[in-house]
């Protein structure tokens, strides 16, 4: 289908809608938030309205680098892991009949309606000593005695690709069930293995959705605060924590502002590097 | 015994069979199609022949050896689906080095080999573009040169040419089988399409509900169909309603054909005749008499559509021997003993 271009004001009205909701829920909100990280923290109160620079000056210490670090690798972990079990997943998934493709994705859609603290809970359980998987173990005989799997890094990790799994394949499935199962065929006819077909033939054709999924899930992981806190020790605690805690514990808006904005400020640059080496690659 | 052979080949869905017990000898360098309308299990019968489906009984013989149970990645084959399946994220070039990739064949060869066949299928210079840039008939041939990039053992093509437009498909029709004659490869196409079948093949392979109805050269198929289904379906012609008379002769409409008995034993049988071996004469001289309904002049064939005893006969002439007559006129059709053929049902 072709399209006119846009000749007149009415030809724009389609966009009237998106754009205010843009304004109201993403611009204003957002603008306050820089507003007030440049603002002047009044301990008595909330804040007073300045022009300062210290939330930010404040911000650049050795402590708040090591926490920005982490909470970047603990996203692009979580992300990574996601699209490397989601991936082979949904594609075996669209290769089921349809009857088994709907339970999965019922059963994926109800873990959505699971909040993140009763997520952080179950995991807290699953990984106690007292109740935990370890018992399973044990009662196996493959381990001696119960152990406490969590405070930890790998109870951070664990909880957070859960959460994370059923958004990551509900963004993979569109495409790759619409992917030509031919082209997987064809490469076995050329002399490829299944795993070999499925490795180079499906994984780059389907380069770019794997590219979105990954950002997708790396910034949902950025965002996440409370599973930190229930399955980590305070050095796994994320900036998203800290912003958390400053917000509402310390009562300090400002700084609590400033690392908002430097945070998103962060992933946009980083989302923007990952996108240009992308189609940089694409190119060559 | 050098070529493919298919024993008591059969593959089953639940409780239906999509193909029944086929056997089938195809010797060394033969270029076969399988023609059939859909839903005959043709396709079926391919990707048996590639791997892609396990045969539910049966055995696929290539060169002496049982293959039913090699795996497609080792058969060594090269096929062209229907969606032609090019890698989209591949250029040109690396689409048609991909199966030489895969076993690791040196860059120079794969360089060499890929030039050789882009110069085959008369694409030279294109090894850089991705495939996206390419029009259908393009996409075509690097489908075709994909699958013939390592000498395959078999060529097998799944109704390769249905996505070109008509003109387009004959062109590539000619020029498929000119290449597999070069080549010298067994070749096996699947199609619906007759003319194309009669064009490309050296053996039609007619099926029909999951069976092989009749297996010959075309123009023997196109002169001798097995029965009435092979008869109705390469090409246009007219069935009629046969049936002996007390001296064995064949009569169509109570009245005996000139020159053409029975075969012994057969009470009842199919009449086919081509339109292009009807002949209209002056009433009362044929083996029946009709009238013309209808006149469709094409140009270079003239069509003439007889309404006889209910049934509708078509005569097709060239413009050289054009029948003289008009619409709503009375004409005896005459039929030739030698271009009747006297089918089952």
């Amino acid at each position: 289908m072709r399209r006119e271009p846009p000749r007149n004001l009415a030809d724009y009205a389609p966009l009237a809608f998106p754009a205010l909701m843009l304004t109201v829920f993403f611009v204003v909100p957002f603008s306050i938030m820089i507003a007030v990280s440049f603002f002047r923290r009044d301990p008595a109160g909330f804040y007073t309205p300045d022009f300062v620079v210290d939330n930010y000056a404040r911000f650049l210490s050795v402590f708040f680098g090591g926490v920005l670090g982490f909470s970047l690798v603990l996203a692009v972990l979580v992300a990574a892991c996601c699209v490397a079990i989601a991936f082979p997943f949904t594609f075996l998934l669209t290769r089921c009949s349809r009857r088994v493709q709907t339970v999965w994705l019922v059963c994926l859609l109800s873990v959505l309606s699971l909040s993140e603290v009763i997520i952080g809970f179950a995991w807290s359980t699953l990984f106690s000593r007292t109740a935990g998987i370890t018992n399973l173990l044990v009662a196996a005989g493959l381990m001696e005695a119960p152990q406490a799997l969590l405070p930890g890094f790998g109870a951070v990790l664990t909880g957070m690709v859960y959460q994370a799994l059923p958004y990551t394949v509900l963004v993979l499935y569109p495409a790759l069930v619409r992917l030509d199962p031919t082209l997987l065929e064809a490469a076995r006819t050329l002399g490829a293995s299944p795993t070999r077909a499925f490795l180079n033939v499906v994984v780059p054709a389907l380069r770019n959705t794997i590219v979105a999924t990954l950002i997708m899930v790396f910034v949902f992981a950025l965002g996440s605060y409370l599973l930190p806190q229930i399955l980590g020790r305070p050095q796994h605690w994320t900036l998203s924590v800290l912003i958390t805690d400053q917000a509402i514990y310390q009562s300090n808006m400002p700084f609590a502002a400033a690392m908002a904005v430097f945070l998103v400020l962060i992933t946009l640059a980083l989302v923007g590097l990952m996108l240009m080496v992308g189609r940089k690659e694409s190119a060559a | 015994m050098s070529g493919l052979s298919l024993k008591d080949v059969t593959k089953r869905f639940g409780d239906f069979k999509a193909v029944d017990t086929v056997n089938l000898d195809v010797p060394h360098g033969t270029f076969v199609c399988l023609l059939g309308p859909s839903g005959c299990g043709k396709t079926t019968l391919l990707r048996m022949i590639a791997g892609l489906e396990d045969p539910s009984e049966g055995a696929i013989v290539l060169d002496g050896s049982d293959i039913t149970p090699v795996p497609t990645h080792k058969r060594d084959f090269g096929m062209v689906f229907q969606s032609l399946a090019l890698f989209p994220h591949l250029t040109v070039g690396q689409n048609i080095a991909y199966p030489l990739r895969i076993r690791n064949r040196p860059r120079e060869e794969q360089a060499r080999r890929v030039d050789e066949l882009l110069k085959l299928i008369h694409l030279s210079g294109f090894a850089e573009r991705p495939v996206a840039k390419l029009s259908g008939g393009q996409r075509q041939r690097v489908a075709i040169a994909r699958a013939l990039a390592l000498s395959p053992r078999l060529f097998l093509l799944d109704e390769p040419l249905s996505a070109l437009d008509a003109k387009l498909r004959e062109a590539m029709q000619v020029e498929l089988r000119q290449l597999q004659q070069r080549l010298g490869v067994t070749t096996i196409v699947v199609t619906h399409d007759q003319r194309e079948a009669m064009t490309m093949a050296d053996l039609v392979v007619v099926m029909g509900e999951g069976r092989i109805r009749q297996a010959a050269p075309p123009i023997e198929i196109y002169r001798r169909p097995a029965d009435a289904f092979v008869a109705d379906f390469i090409g246009s012609t007219n069935l009629l309603e046969a049936s002996a008379d007390g001296a064995g002769r064949a009569t169509v409409f109570g009245r005996p054909v000139a020159g053409l008995s029975m075969p012994s034993g057969l009470a009842r049988a199919v009449l086919s005749i081509r339109p292009e071996d009807v002949r209209l004469a002056a009433a009362g001289t044929g083996a029946f008499d009709g009238t013309v309904t209808f006149v469709r002049d094409l140009g270079a064939t003239i069509e003439t559509f007889v309404e006889a005893g209910g049934e509708t006969i078509v005569a097709v002439a060239t413009p050289r021997d054009k029948p003289d007559v008009g619409l709503g006129q009375a004409v005896g059709v005459v039929l030739s003993p030698d271009a009747c053929v006297l089918l089952t049902r």
